[in-house]
């Protein structure tokens, strides 16, 4: 089995049918691109591998993380359990706007120490040396994690006082923070200004060379031809084609691709 | 009937306003909350409910409420909940503690409603329970959005204190309103505007101060 295998999974809202049953796996360490005209449903796809939508039908499963069925149903705690096995970048960054860069990164992470150290110390003072140990160690890890996408100098701005470039670093760094054996991106450049989407996809291609598994919607055709090891592409609800960049991007099987890929300049 | 006499009296009345000023807020501003949460509930009668009794209070006038509040119980039922010696003062409270719940608990949807889906999102993604989400990230950009609405609405409190005289609570107009009338006082009014207005000015500095305090972050 696949790191990470979807089977079958639909989604509709209302009688609006949005994913008509979508196949997918994917391999640890790979990276995918996802791509596809507006409305093919690639952000309803990533909603529902994140949890944020519940699929109507189809299976999930990844090895080692969790399997998930549709016709089962999940309590909110099952739900977040599952969902922390994976990250997801939004295209709007969603920075929490009180807190600082550091802040944003350390304290999701820390509140799931905190919870973990509650289920291991039932009350005492072992617990609260225990929360003050994680603290600091969280703190240490959201450095070396903003140290990383490059903003070890601005880790006590608050998200106005940064450019959307790095928000959305910071962004990255705090999904990357949970540990997601599987990091989805939502179109994590379409909301910067050209001059800044480099920074960001620079940093995801570092990423990858470290071995991070991810999914990434996106319409940089160019970072998806040169940085993916494969490419889907979506069109009304379906895997249309998929392929590594060089087959779909140069010879393109179906139709629907090509004039697709027509109308983006590459 | 000299200034002093006159100041001390003035005193006395404020006092009056003071306590009831502190004790709606007191009494009003968590209640709101709940009417809030109410309205934006999910269960369809809950939010129903909570909905007509907001368009009911903010749809009549706060005076025609005092009166209901202080009246009706003796006349329809033969209670007397507002009998005893502070009665007025109670009933008067409780008028303003519904009137200002349900202005609180507008403010309060509208701040929480006001929270971009994607802040609820991202907490969510980041594995954050309900409430982790409310208390750690929801709850200081509400605090921040409705800031500016919740001043107005305190500061308009300050002077519906004084719609407290229409059931007799002895409040700064009505304690003192006899002299001004048989005696054809005039200065005694303008001294009256200078309490409200040495308050109001107390607390709009107050709310500039707080507005400062949150000027860190912007929603
Ligand atoms: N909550 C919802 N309720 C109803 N319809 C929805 C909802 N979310 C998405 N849709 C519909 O689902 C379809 C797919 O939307 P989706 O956002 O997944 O597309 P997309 O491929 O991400 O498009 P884009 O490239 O514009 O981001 C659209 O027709 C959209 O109107
Ligand atoms: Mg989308």
């Amino acid at each position: 089995m696949a790191f990470l295998e979807v089977k079958q999974l639909k989604k509709q809202f209302g009688n609006t049918r949005v994913l008509h049953g979508i196949d997918f796996s994917m391999e640890q360490g790979e990276v995918v691109a996802v791509i596809g005209a507006s409305g093919g449903g690639k952000t309803t796809f990533l909603r529902c591998l994140n949890f944020l939508e519940m699929a109507n039908e189809g299976t999930i499963d990844i090895v080692g993380g969790f399997h998930f069925d549709a016709k089962e149903s999940y309590t909110p705690k099952q739900i977040r359990e599952m969902r922390l096995q994976l990250g997801l970048v939004f295209q709007s960054f969603n920075l929490f706007p009180q807190y600082t860069a550091l802040e944003n990164v350390y304290l999701p992470l820390q509140l799931r120490t905190k919870e973990r150290i509650r289920g291991e110390y039932p009350f005492g003072r072992a617990r609260r040396a225990a929360i003050a140990a994680a603290l600091e160690e969280n703190r240490t890890r959201a450095k070396q994690l903003l140290t990383g996408v490059g903003l070890a100098d601005k880790m006590e701005n608050y998200p106005w006082q940064l450019s959307g470039g790095q928000q959305q670093r910071v962004a990255i760094a705090r999904a990357l923070a949970q540990e997601p054996a599987i990091l989805c991106f939502d179109e994590p450049t379409s909301a910067l200004d050209p001059e800044l989407t480099g920074e960001v996809l620079r940093v995801i291609k570092g990423l990858k060379e470290q071995g991070r598994t991810m999914l990434v919607v996106t319409h940089e055709m160019e970072f998806a031809r040169n940085v993916a090891d494969r490419v889907l592409f979506f069109a009304d609800g379906v895997i249309e084609e998929e392929g590594t960049p060089a087959e779909l991007f140069t010879n393109p099987k179906s139709p629907k691709t090509a004039a697709f890929l027509k109308h983006t300049d590459i | 009937m000299d200034f002093w006499q006159i100041t001390a009296k003035l005193f006395e009345g404020f006092g009056v306003t003071c306590l009831l000023f502190l004790l709606t807020l007191v009494f009003s501003l968590p209640l709101g909350l709940i009417i809030s949460f109410g309205s934006m509930s999910k269960f369809k009668p809950l939010s129903w409910l909570c909905r007509t009794v907001v368009w009911i209070i903010r749809g009549t006038p706060l005076m025609l409420q005092l009166f209901v509040v202080f009246y009706v119980p003796g006349m329809l039922f033969g209670l007397q909940p507002f009998g005893g010696e502070n009665g007025r003062f109670i009933a008067a409270l409780v008028a303003f503690v519904i009137n200002y719940a349900c202005y609180f608990s507008e403010i309060y949807r509208g701040g929480i409603e006001g929270t971009p889906r994607g802040q609820y999102e991202a907490a969510q993604v980041l594995g954050m329970t309900a409430r982790e989400t409310f208390f750690t990230v929801i709850l200081m950009q509400v605090v921040k959005r409705i800031l500016a609405p919740m001043s107005n609405e305190v500061i308009t409190l300050v002077k519906d204190t004084s719609l407290a005289r229409v059931i007799a609570v002895a409040e700064i107009f009505f304690i003192n309103e006899m002299d001004f009338l048989s005696k054809g006082l005039v200065w005694p009014l303008f001294y009256i505007a200078v309490f409200f207005l040495i308050f109001v000015g107390g607390l709009t500095l107050l709310f500039r101060y707080c507005e400062k305090k949150l000027s860190y972050y912007k929603v």
